[in-house]
């Protein structure tokens, strides 16, 4: 492939990005086809339901929140050359270390002092259940994927044996928590409004979503604009160089997991500080592997973890609606369509680089390399 | 006394049917990997195999119809794995991560297109199953003592894919060891330029390896579905192709050594239900999610060399480019 020329950064940022969806998004609608429904009814439901009713925005930007914090935890590793799969176990404890808060704190403080004290939680606990691989990884030579996966199951184990044994409210056959105090809830969106005597839908948005909003210019400052982030880029290119430069490696490493897991952790806040009030069995619902299409699609940059994260939260309210409108194809959709996104802009996310960088030269919008 | 050795037959005879898959997918992830490639998408093809053999079984009412379908539907995943991480030198978790999320949502969607029954598969007569295989002769041993028990309970009545995994570990040790191609597949995930100078293709040796991982974990599919149950659920595989991958690591990716990791697993998972709420002397009662979770306590342990130090292929993971 030495003959390809370089593609120009707009295409490589916008165009490959674009072609690589579009494709993801066309095998789905084969597939839908094949299974005897028009596509493109399906993607219309799809896109009415997550916009045009009432409360179809809240939802939409509800699901967004959640692969916001998901999208930037994978994100985070990433800059480390770290693969984190282990946002859904990160954001699952991130949830204990909310209710840890709200138990302890929530009957005798306000709202000010609880509530900081739950996201705070949230976000320690997080960052604890991702700094344990990192310094597996820094210090032990293991294999960050291998053991994140492995801490998704303990998360997992972990909750199940707190859901259904200590933690779990007493008098009731469901694994959950009881319901916090109201000083750690988390105000909704439409109440918010309501304040101000504007009446919007009620829907499950909720104020994290600003937090969400925050913490996508808090990525970016502490990506490219400080020292912490230039040494984590800096180790995530080149380990080596980082070190003859140095920086720290392995202690590096394990910060930028601990920031990775806090931002899974505060996926927490949305679900139980903002929706359950509570911690329920698998809360985390799958959003944390989402995250790493989020990650993926978005190339680590918060205004593309953004808008990947728009994408998600519209396919899964929109998915929901597929289960209304038809009977053949159901919200299981959205996960075909996550599973081809991550293959197509992950897996295969240069596969269409070279002959896109041909099309350019031949069309005269790139100029070939002449010797090769 | 006598009483105690049946309940261990027993709870040995269930090991071997948790084992099973595990075993199946276990072997998989070692021809994947000892090929230097990663293959999280263990999970993902059991899940497929299990689906498609179930789909099968109930259209066609054959079992080895829905055994083969099974084993090509699984070899397509392969595929998929193989055309982005060896073809396109794409990420192999990455891809791996995509394999097993297009997994969980395809056997859904095309489960409730088939037979709009909320993703599952109907429930499949006996025939159209793999049942349990008697052995010549239990009826003669039965009056023998320990050993008639023994031959009975544990050495008998299994399903024929029980049998056949446990024969697939020598001959897949075999042929990791002793043929030209098991030499050829571990010296490609170890230097993998070494076999190239030799003018063997290093993708076409990368793309077998997955093929024969994909009909291991299609025989695993089928196993869940069609043999140890009696329909497909929803993410039926449920964590144990990610079992498995911990067992091919605690193995020390050997087939013999993760063979034993598997019977371990598949043990522990065994005396959970048995020791559900049973008080036992000294310890008291054991949390049931602890005794779970060890396989992934173990995995981590291992990985982090406290216990042992295993050697990865030292090609894992990289794109082998010219």
């Amino acid at each position: 492939m030495s003959n390809t020329p370089p593609l120009p950064r707009w295409a490589d940022l916008i165009l490959l990005p674009v072609i690589n969806l579009f494709v993801a998004l066309a095998i789905c609608g084969v597939i839908i086809a094949v299974i005897g429904e028009n596509p493109f009814q399906a993607f219309g439901v799809m896109i009415k339901g997550a916009f045009i009713y009432p409360e179809s925005l809240g939802y939409t930007l509800y699901y967004t929140t959640n692969f916001i914090f998901t999208g930037l935890a994978v994100a985070t590793a990433f800059h480390a050359m770290m693969f984190n799969i282990g946002g859904e176990g990160q954001a699952y404890v991130g949830g204990l270390g909310a209710a840890f808060a709200a138990f302890l704190v929530g009957p005798f403080a306000p709202w000010f002092i609880t509530l900081p004290l739950c996201i705070l939680g949230a976000a320690a606990f997080g960052a604890f259940w991702a700094m344990v691989p990192g310094y597996l990884q820094a210090k032990r030579g293991s294999h960050i994927v291998i053991t994140t996966i492995m801490f998704n199951f303990l998360a997992a184990s972990l909750m199940v044996w707190l859901l259904a044994g200590p933690m779990m409210l007493q008098g009731q056959q469901s694994p959950q928590t009881a319901i916090f105090d109201t000083s750690a809830h988390l105000p909704k969106m439409s109440e918010i409004f309501a304040i101000f005597g504007v009446k919007i839908a009620k829907s499950p948005l909720n104020i994290s979503f600003l937090l969400a909003i925050v913490a996508l210019g808090i990525f970016y400052v502490l990506i490219w604009k400080t020292r912490l982030g230039y040494e984590i880029r800096t180790v995530g290119k080149n380990p080596e160089a980082a070190h003859y430069a140095g920086i720290n490696v392995a202690r590096t490493i394990i910060i930028a997991m601990a920031i990775s897991g806090a931002f899974a952790g505060l996926m927490a806040t949305n679900e139980v500080l903002g929706v359950h009030n509570r911690v329920i069995l698998n809360f985390t619902a799958g959003y944390g592997f989402t995250g790493i299409a989020v990650a993926l699609m978005g190339r680590n940059h918060p205004i593309g973890i953004f808008l990947a994260s728009l994408l998600f939260g519209v396919l899964y309210q929109g998915g929901a609606e597929l289960d209304f409108e038809f009977k053949s194809i159901t919200r299981e959709m959205v996960l075909l369509i996550q599973g081809m996104i991550i293959l197509f802009s992950g897996a295969l996310a240069y596969m269409f680089n070279p002959p896109l960088a041909r099309f350019l030269v031949r069309i005269g919008l790139v100029k070939g390399v002449q010797d090769a | 006394m006598l009483d105690f050795l049946l309940q261990l037959l027993l709870a040995l005879d269930a090991t071997l049917r948790l084992a099973t898959p595990l075993i199946l997918c276990a072997m998989a992830g070692i021809f994947a990997e000892r090929s230097g490639i990663v293959d999280i998408s263990l999970e993902g093809k059991l899940l497929t195999g299990a689906f498609v053999a179930a789909a099968v079984a109930a259209i066609t009412g054959s079992a080895w119809l829905g055994l083969f379908a099974a084993i090509g539907a699984s070899v397509f995943m392969s595929l998929i794995h193989g055309f982005a991480c060896i073809t396109h030198k794409g990420d192999q978790v990455v891809s791996g991560v995509a394999i097993n999320i297009l997994a969980s949502g395809m056997t859904v969607i095309a489960g409730i297109a088939l037979f709009a029954k909320g993703g599952q598969t109907p429930h499949l007569p006996n025939e159209s199953r793999f049942r349990a295989i008697e052995f010549y002769g239990v009826e003669t041993l039965n009056n023998v003592p320990v050993i008639g028990t023994i031959y009975r309970e544990l050495i008998s009545g299994h399903s024929l894919l029980v049998y056949l995994a446990l024969v697939l570990v020598p001959i897949c040790a075999f042929v990791m060891y002793k043929s030209r191609f098991g030499l050829r597949l571990r010296a490609v995930g170890e230097l993998p330029e070494a076999v190239d100078s030799a003018g063997i293709s290093v993708t076409w040796l990368r793309y077998r390896a997955l093929i024969v991982g994909g009909a291991l974990c299609g025989i695993a599919g089928a196993y869940l579905s069609i043999s140890h149950g009696a329909n497909f659920v929803r993410e039926m595989s449920a964590g144990k192709g990610y079992i498995a991958l911990a067992a091919v690591i605690f193995g020390n990716w050997r087939p013999y050594k993760a063979l034993f990791a598997c019977l371990l697993f598949g043990f522990l998972e065994a005396g959970t239900s048995r020791l559900q709420g049973v008080d036992l002397p000294l310890i008291g009662e054991i949390p049931i999610q602890l005794m779970l979770a060890v396989p992934y306590i173990v995995t981590v342990l291992l990985l982090a060399g406290f216990i042992g130090r295993p050697t990865a292929p030292a090609a894992i993971g990289q794109p082998y480019n010219k």
